[in-house]
């Protein structure tokens, strides 16, 4: 036997003692289709088409699960963006399709199903605005549908009519969902540089240059890494700490690859791409705030957080590119507020503002995520900080992103709830001064120098 | 195709453990190809490469009989597919 006892007892601690887990198997499917002129037929066919090719999704999951001893904690399904296939309908309303793609997931067992998107930071497509317009009633009507909407690409520069429009958006499904704490918001993203092999959610897509079936992989992982930079010495230097996460990032990330692997060979599908996010969840531990102060901020949002995670990014990245050749997706670690009980600490002791936390993403993957705001914050208010967000991407050339939750009838210091994954959050403060002129000007954000690359 | 697992039991060193965990192998027609048996982190571990036909004795079959080996013991006994380590350990 090749492999010694304490690398057998590491593996069984990591998973039992430090909630080594694969966060996600996202099985990609093109609707492509299923586009048809009559609205009611081309929802029959979202919802036979999703519910016979994932069929088998979560049973085999869970089947990989229990033969190599490594929970994988979401079986979830992105589909393509479906402003592609609605445009072949005139019909105005596309909820149907939410509500198909809902029941599907709800039929094979998924927690949530990605993909009632739109691409629009060139131009706002005539199917594309009946998808963004239908966005609050399919999200308020549905449990495991997610939307995503693209305002900007570094090549494009930035749709501004439609952040505009997108926060707009956001105020009305939180409002449309006031009495659940605003839940429809928390299932709604707005991306800069949107990738095509996202598996988390709620950005999950399938992209058109996918094939029509796909599983994607997203790793996890944060208690592990937490442990190994915690049983370092506390004089240990960076570079020593950056060795440690790079190296329990490549185990991590041969697991991923391995379920990877597995998974798209008991579906018959093709192996996509292995996401190198670490992702928090709300248990006590499992937590990337945990990490960046075991890294040696005293508390995240202090100075030096920003220091931290760039290190923390950087070497889960050289790890996992040693543990993978097929990187792909977001491949950044994530800091959501409401899911990573560290955030929420360092919110409540006020260390962590909405300024730092557009700091930290100019390092790092999605940048202002899962963040409860007042409800009463201005439209105008909502598009700058989305813009700002997108302008680190665009100028940036890497993905940016903002999930916004502007908690209707909630203050500052209120907690909004909204259970399992998606956590809970503390209603951050909002800077009063934003650009309203700024963003009352629309059209387009140029693209920067730095998309000439041919 | 002989499947390579790997059984790893867990837990207080006590009389009887590596009869019960072999006998219920035994009788499922594994093979025991090595076995190391160490104190990791306090922890008593003994771990097992096991090789048997999977198309005579389903893999969940070892899991259940093995898991039923455990819970008897008051230890933790687990199957896992050897690939999970080799993945994790070896470049």
């Amino acid at each position: 036997m090749d492999i010694t006892p304490e690398e057998i007892v590491e593996t069984l601690l990591m998973v039992e003692q430090q909630n080594l887990d694969i966060r996600t198997v996202t099985l990609g499917l093109s609707l492509a289709s299923c586009a048809d002129p009559d609205m009611e037929v081309m929802a029959r066919k979202v919802y036979e088409h999703v519910t016979q090719r994932a069929e088998r999704l979560v049973p085999a999951a869970e089947a990989i699960e229990r033969e190599y001893g490594i929970p994988i904690t979401n079986k979830r399904i992105s589909v393509t963006p479906i402003a592609s296939i609605a445009a072949a309908s005139r019909a105005s309303d596309v909820t149907p399709l939410a509500l198909a793609l809902d029941r599907a997931a709800c039929e094979v067992g998924v927690d949530f199903i990605g993909g009632f998107s739109a691409l629009v930071h060139k131009g706002i497509g005539e199917a594309d605005a009946r998808v963004i317009d239908a966005m609050p009633r399919a999200l308020a009507s549905t449990q495991r549908v997610c939307a995503s909407v693209n305002v900007a690409t570094t090549r494009a520069g930035m749709n501004m009519d439609a952040i505009l429009r997108m926060a707009g958006v956001i105020l009305a499904a939180a409002a449309a969902t006031a009495q659940r704490d605003s839940i429809a918001a928390a299932k709604l993203v707005v991306f800069a540089n949107m990738v095509e092999d996202n598996p988390f959610m709620a950005g999950a897509v399938h992209g058109a240059g996918e094939p029509d079936a796909v599983i994607n992989v997203g790793i996890s992982g944060p208690g592990v890494v937490r442990a190994v930079v915690a049983a370092l010495p506390r004089d240990a230097d960076l570079t020593a700490v950056a060795e440690a996460i790079k190296a329990t990032s490549f185990k991590i990330t041969r697991a991923g690859e391995l379920v990877a692997r597995e998974a798209a060979r008991r579906l018959g599908v093709s192996m996509g791409i292995v996401d190198l996010s670490l992702a928090p969840t709300p248990a006590k531990g499992d937590s990337v705030a945990d990490i960046l102060e075991a890294i040696g901020v005293k508390r995240v949002g202090g100075p030096g957080t920003t220091t931290a995670l760039a290190l923390l990014n950087d070497a889960v990245k050289k790890g996992g590119a040693m543990g993978t050749s097929s990187v792909g997706g977001l491949s950044g670690a994530f800091i959501p507020v409401s899911e990573d009980a560290g955030m929420i600490r360092a919110v409540r002791d006020g260390a962590l503002t909405l300024e730092k936390l557009e700091a930290m993403c100019s390092v790092c993957s999605v940048g202002l995520d899962m963040i409860a705001i007042p409800g009463d914050t201005p439209v105008e208010t909502i598009a700058a900080i989305i813009a700002d967000v997108c302008a680190i991407g665009v100028i940036n050339s890497k993905t940016t992103a903002a999930r916004l939750i502007p908690a209707s009838g909630k203050k500052v210091g209120d907690l909004v709830e909204f259970g399992g994954l998606l956590g809970r959050a503390p209603v951050m403060d909002v800077n009063p001064w934003a650009g309203s002129v700024l963003m009352r000007r629309g059209g387009r954000f140029p693209a920067p120098l730095s998309s000439l690359r041919n | 195709m002989q499947t390579r697992a790997i059984v790893s039991v867990l837990g207080d060193d006590r009389v009887g453990i590596v009869a019960a965990v072999a006998t219920s192998l035994a009788e499922r027609g594994a093979n025991i190809e090595d076995i190391r048996q160490s104190i990791v982190g306090g922890l008593f571990s003994m771990t097992m490469l096991a090789t048997f036909d999977e198309d005579a004795t389903p893999f969940e079959s070892v899991q259940r009989a093995l898991t039923e080996v455990g819970e008897r013991l008051g230890v933790q006994v687990t199957l896992q597919r050897e690939d999970v380590f080799r993945y994790m350990h070896r470049i």
